[in-house]
């Protein structure tokens, strides 16, 4: 097996691997090498057509494909190598990568590895749904792939379960391909997906929305016919009587997004069970040392904008990490009235932004950053909603103990 | 007539009170930006949105190219244009930025594309 030494090596070229790439190579870390699985970049901004991508890193709404351009050009200009149709299949915690290649398998020996594989989606079989498994059952991401990239038509008639915004963005979707959505089915009793995409998937085609609802079982032998859905209580329990059966051939799930982190385990580093993704200080570095993470893969974004600015925060520590230049970060961190904090540790001889989500909807909140009784930051947020990452950042500090991220009633 | 909606200008979703009386904004609250304002008034005026969608490419190293449009279009007709760049046929190679259908539905916006595709074999 061909063996190489590099300074660097992404995993993934979406849009957290090309931030990360563009960003370290301007910082004059050129010994790098980008890992994409797919037969060319970008991930799944690919796929995703629709424009609102670039608002906040650009100034300007663009289409996911838009998005991708605006870093891959500038990397192929510069020749950051970029190898598609390859898979990384082995992570060591001593920073071993093996790759299955167009030339063939490849081992890359690096002194920084950045986890940038990004997040999949909750499948079926993770769901307590009863009935037949018939075709016509689709996660709303495969779905968008089949209509946006490979001109395959999915189904006619559309049931969603879940509100999270791919589902959102295929209500959509569907219906301009000429599908007729019957509706989305929230288990929980308010939307997953950001409210500006229930207004402008949902609303303006007249698809409705039904919360506290779920599908709870799939008729049909060879292709989907019908799904029974029924209410839910406050335990998300579906509540005999309340079933009714609803005529489709095509069930959409748009029920979660897990970062994917298969290597992640192989290599040892520790996972967060509250983000799924692995444990990381301040400047994305997880249990083991050298090895990075950012974007999808670290802890689910609402925007890729977000992806790009986090991943290349990252390859400015991953740079100061090949010159032996990152501090320790002895200072937990914790969470109170939310969850996913990330990251979990802090240096405390620097500010560090904190990102967490609400654990439920609250109107007239107000986060702060808490250490030994003394809030260190505060900020308002007017409708607190677990569709949308919040942030805060910590300034530097004092003291070791324990940092608290509390959100409540303002 | 006062209404409540979310704007749809940036990820931020503001949450906008709009206060309208015979086709004049009178007031707006819970803007952040400056742009929120002009979001509140089209939207209780006339709603308008722009439209992805993907245009089929013969001979083409992909199958589709994904289009949108060079501004937003009233709402109502987004069904209607949608059906027209279904009509469209393309042929490899695309460029980005290439104008897929001039002056969609005599809107005087264009559809185009959002990525190129390369003629089958050169990608």
């Amino acid at each position: 097996m061909k063996e190489m030494d590099k300074d660097v090596v992404i995993l993934g070229g979406g849009p957290a691997g090309l931030a990360a790439a563009l960003r370290l190579w301007d910082l004059g870390v050129r010994d790098l090498v980008v890992l994409e699985r797919e037969p060319e970049a970008g991930g799944v901004l690919r796929q995703c057509i629709h424009d609102g991508f670039g608002l906040t890193r650009f100034g300007e709404a663009l289409t996911g494909p838009e998005y991708a351009a605006r870093f891959l050009e500038p990397a192929l200009a510069r020749g950051i190598p970029i190898r598609t149709g390859a898979a990384a299949t082995g992570l060591t915690a001593g920073r071993r990568v093996t790759a299955v290649t167009r030339a063939g398998l490849l081992a890359y020996r690096a002194r920084a590895v950045i986890l940038a594989m990004g997040c999949r989606e909750r499948p079926l079989g993770a769901l307590p749904v009863a009935g037949t498994r018939p075709a016509g059952v689709f996660t709303a991401g495969v779905a968008q792939a089949y209509l946006n990239l490979h001109n395959a038509m999915v189904g006619r008639e559309a049931v969603i379960l879940g509100s999270g915004d791919i589902g959102l963005m295929m209500a959509r979707r569907l219906t301009l391909e000429g599908a007729h959505v019957r509706g989305v089915y929230e288990i929980l009793p308010y939307p997953s997906g950001l409210p500006r995409n229930l207004l402008q998937c949902l609303d303006d085609y007249g698809i409705p929305l039904h919360l506290s609802r779920t599908v709870t079982a799939l008729h049909g032998a060879a292709r989907l016919e019908a799904v029974t859905v029924a209410a839910v209580d406050d335990r998300r329990r579906p509540i005999p009587g309340t079933e009714e059966r609803v005529p489709c051939d095509t069930l959409i799930l748009s029920v979660g997004l897990i970062p994917e982190n298969e290597l992640t385990r192989q290599a040892g580093a520790l996972l967060d069970p509250s983000t799924g993704g692995p444990q990381t200080d301040q400047f994305g570095q997880t249990t083991v040392p050298g090895i990075f993470a950012a974007g999808n893969v670290l802890h689910v974004h609402d925007v890729a904008d977000d992806v790009s600015r986090e991943a290349e925060n990252l390859a400015g520590a991953v740079r100061r990490y090949l010159d032996g230049h990152l501090p320790p970060c002895p200072v937990a961190v914790r969470g109170r009235g939310c969850r996913q904090v990330t990251p979990g540790r802090l240096a405390g001889t620097e500010s560090a932004v904190l990102c967490f989500r609400p654990e439920r909807p609250l109107r007239g909140a107000v986060a702060e950053v808490i250490q030994d009784g003394r809030v260190l930051a505060s900020r308002r947020i007017p409708w607190a909603n677990p569709a949308q990452m919040e942030r805060l950042t910590a300034p530097p500090l004092d003291s070791r103990a324990p940092v608290e991220v509390v959100l409540r009633h303002d | 007539m006062t209404k409540t909606m979310i704007c749809l200008l940036c990820p931020n979703g503001c949450h906008l009170t709009a206060e309208a009386d015979g086709g004049t904004l009178r007031r707006c609250a819970g803007n952040g930006c400056p742009r929120g304002e002009d979001y509140a008034r089209t939207e209780l005026l006339h709603p308008v949105r722009n439209l992805a969608t993907t245009v089929a490419v013969a001979g083409g190293a992909l199958p589709l190219c994904p289009v949108r449009l060079t501004a937003p279009i009233p709402r109502e007709r987004l069904l209607e244009a949608a059906a027209a760049l279904h009509r469209c046929r393309l042929r490899a190679p695309v460029a980005a930025g290439q104008v897929v259908l001039a002056d969609v539905l005599g809107l005087g916006v264009d559809a185009v594309a959002t990525r190129a595709v390369p003629a089958q074999g050169d990608g």
